[in-house]
């Protein structure tokens, strides 16, 4: 009864912030402008089919950057013993404490045809770098922004694999290589599962990203989603709709992966 | 006689200029159950990590089968290691947890597959190979552990207070079952325990520990019944330690009384360490009394009473299936064999004194928990 009582806040958070406007979404997505039921939006989204396929592209693309980058760099931290290692940790948590839009805005500057990258390869007399307002870009940024969210839950994965566990099997007579391979690897699973959740959906949402390295060449589900409501095409039905069909995209992707991961524990599902 | 397998030879431990090992020498016959026995942060545990090569000694040697290994890696030494807490492999089944060793090796698949069953038969778990390690108990679990390592066919199995996670029930049953398997295979154990019992129920060896040296080396009942000092006297089993005078060869003095002993050897007149273990004390009625004290405390064991008696300010523990009420003047009896003469140690007057002896259950219960820490 009591723990019945204790959880009324939370039920009412979950009502206000979740469940209403997750509500609110479905009702757009199958209402026109004048409030009756159709299934205009979904059908007309088939125009929609490249920037669907960049998107999820371009997501996967990052998410798989930020695993060849993040575990090698999640591993040696997870071994690292001494101070260096709350040194490394706090490197990489820093701009996550910096404003999202304000690094990623540090990189357009950094970037830019005459930004600061460019001025010093011609200072050294090398061919510019012409990467700004393409799909590149875009990944950069995401890897950027999203790389602590791939390293740390690998990290603290790693670092609880027990050093017994480590001992028994080189104590069987794996070596390095073999310890690795057999046994921090597949333990180590259930920390990459959740950083590809944490790093693949903000990537396939993202709007900020795409809009300002990707110079709108690029165009991704957020800035479409973003247009429906505040741009000149104003149409929150077709917006509604769009954000439907990539939630149950994600979902099934996700869903796919924890099946993938079944008997490592599940991955976090944001 | 066996021939010596593992040598110890002058291993010191420094860790952060605390020593953990003082100077250990040591010999491992093949085929022994030799069993380093001690209280908590005594040395035992990294005694036996630098013989599995997880430790490396700050100096001295070890030799196994005459060659030097100190150099030589964990994955390449003939030994394995059963642990504490089984570490066993928990995103692998059963099968593949006892295989792990063998597929390294690259044995056959065939052999693997035949080794492996009999292994899980060695520890009464055939057909478990399918199961995954958290639908096992404790006690499984270890087994599990105990067969990845055997079914390697080691020279040498290195066990970590293995049992130390189990109940006392299910402990006395692996305690058995693992003198069984030890004579089955017929390799060498190396046992780790902070439970004497533990070690005299199997050891054909027990070296106590204590501080980072050896206190003492010898077979269980040579421990037991001749304890080298104060401390060992204290840690196997219970002892009542009182100070006396040895008179002359046979005559040992206390309480300014004679009484006739066994032991022998000493100088005229020098200072002793005396032991009586607990059971070897006679309650009788104080006319016949050797000694004669007033009874502070009894607690009802099961088989026995513990009876804690009042010598002069020295409370002596006497176990006896007779029941003598708090309050009561008793005498006592002891045999000459009933005594047991140490010379003077650097532990003389630390153990021995039953004044607080309620204290000490709750110490010995604490270390048992702490125990797992080591």
């Amino acid at each position: 009864m009591k723990s019945k009582g204790v959880a009324v806040p939370y039920v009412i958070w979950m009502a206000l912030f979740v469940v209403i406007p997750l509500i609110l979404v479905v009702v757009y997505a199958f209402t026109t402008r004048t409030g009756g039921f159709t299934l205009e939006n979904f059908a007309s989204m088939g125009q929609y089919v490249g920037v669907f396929g960049r998107s999820f592209l371009l997501a996967l693309v990052a998410t798989l950057v930020c695993i060849l980058l993040g575990y090698p760099l999640a591993y040696l931290l997870a071994r690292e013993q001494s101070r260096l290692r709350g040194m490394a940790t706090l490197l990489i948590m820093l701009p996550m404490w910096m404003n999202f839009l304000l690094r990623t805005y540090s990189w357009v500057f950094l970037l830019e045809r005459n930004g600061f990258f460019n001025t010093l390869l011609s200072t050294l007399g090398l061919p510019k770098l012409d990467i700004i307002d393409t799909s590149a870009a875009v990944v950069l940024g995401m890897v950027y922004n999203f790389l602590p969210f791939m390293v740390l839950p690998i990290f603290s994965v790693i670092e609880k694999i027990d050093p017994r566990v480590i001992e028994a099997a080189q104590d069987l007579g794996a070596n390095d290589r073999q310890v690795f391979r057999r046994i921090v690897f597949p333990l180590s699973l259930p920390g990459v599962l959740s950083g590809v959740t944490m790093v693949f959906i903000p990537s396939v949402s993202t709007f900020v990203i795409s809009k300002l390295l990707g110079g709108g060449m690029t165009l991704l589900l957020g800035d479409l989603i973003e247009m429906q409501f505040l741009g000149a095409a104003y149409n929150p039905h077709l917006g509604s709709a769009i954000s439907l069909v990539m939630m149950v995209i994600v979902l099934a992707c996700m869903g796919i992966m924890n099946r993938f991961g079944e008997g490592e524990g599940e991955a976090v599902v944001l | 006689m066996s021939k010596e397998l593992i040598r110890l030879s002058d291993l010191k431990m420094v860790f952060d200029d605390e020593v953990v090992l003082n100077s250990i020498n040591l010999y491992i016959n093949d085929r022994e159950f030799l069993t380093l026995l001690g209280p908590s942060g005594c040395g035992k545990t990294t005694t036996l990590r630098i013989i599995g090569g997880f430790q490396k000694p700050t100096s001295g040697d070890v030799f196994f089968d005459g060659v030097r290994i100190n150099d030589v890696p964990p994955h390449k030494r003939k030994v394995n290691t059963v642990f504490q807490k089984y570490a066993l492999f928990t995103h692998m089944n059963i099968f593949e947890n006892v295989a792990f060793g063998l597929r390294i090796a690259k044995v056959p698949e065939k052999e693997i597959q035949r080794r492996v069953e009999e292994a899980l038969e060695l520890v009464n778990l055939p057909g478990y190979g399918k199961r995954s390690v958290d639908s096992l108990s404790g006690g499984q679990q270890q087994r599990i552990a105990i067969a990845r390592a055997i079914v390697n066919r080691p020279q040498v199995l290195l066990l970590d207070e293995p049992l130390g996670a189990l109940d006392l029930k299910l402990r006395k049953d692996m305690q058995i079952e693992l003198k069984k398997i030890q004579q089955q295979v017929g390799i060498t154990f190396i046992y780790v325990t902070h439970d004497q019992e533990e070690a005299l129920t199997m050891s054909d060896t027990i070296v106590v520990m204590d501080k980072g040296n050896i206190q003492q080396i010898g077979s269980p009942t040579d421990i037991y019944n001749e304890p080298k000092n104060a401390f060992v006297a204290d840690f196997i089993g219970e002892s009542n330690i009182i100070d006396g005078i040895m008179h002359a060869d046979g005559v040992v003095g206390m309480y300014g009384k004679k009484f006739p002993c066994l032991d022998k050897g000493f100088a005229k007149d020098e200072p002793v360490d005396v032991v009586i273990r607990p059971e070897d004390i006679d309650i009788v009625p104080v006319e016949q009394g050797q000694l004669t004290g007033t009874v502070t405390e009894v607690t009802f064991k099961g088989v026995h009473y513990d009876t804690i008696v009042d010598f002069r300010g020295f409370k002596w523990l006497i176990q006896t299936t007779d029941y003598s009420p708090v309050g009561t003047k008793i005498g006592v009896k002891i045999d000459p064999d009933g005594f047991h003469v140490m010379k003077k140690s650097a532990y003389s007057g630390t153990f021995g004194d039953y004044s607080s002896y309620s204290d000490e259950y709750d110490e010995l219960n604490e270390e048992a928990e702490d125990g797992d820490e080591e």
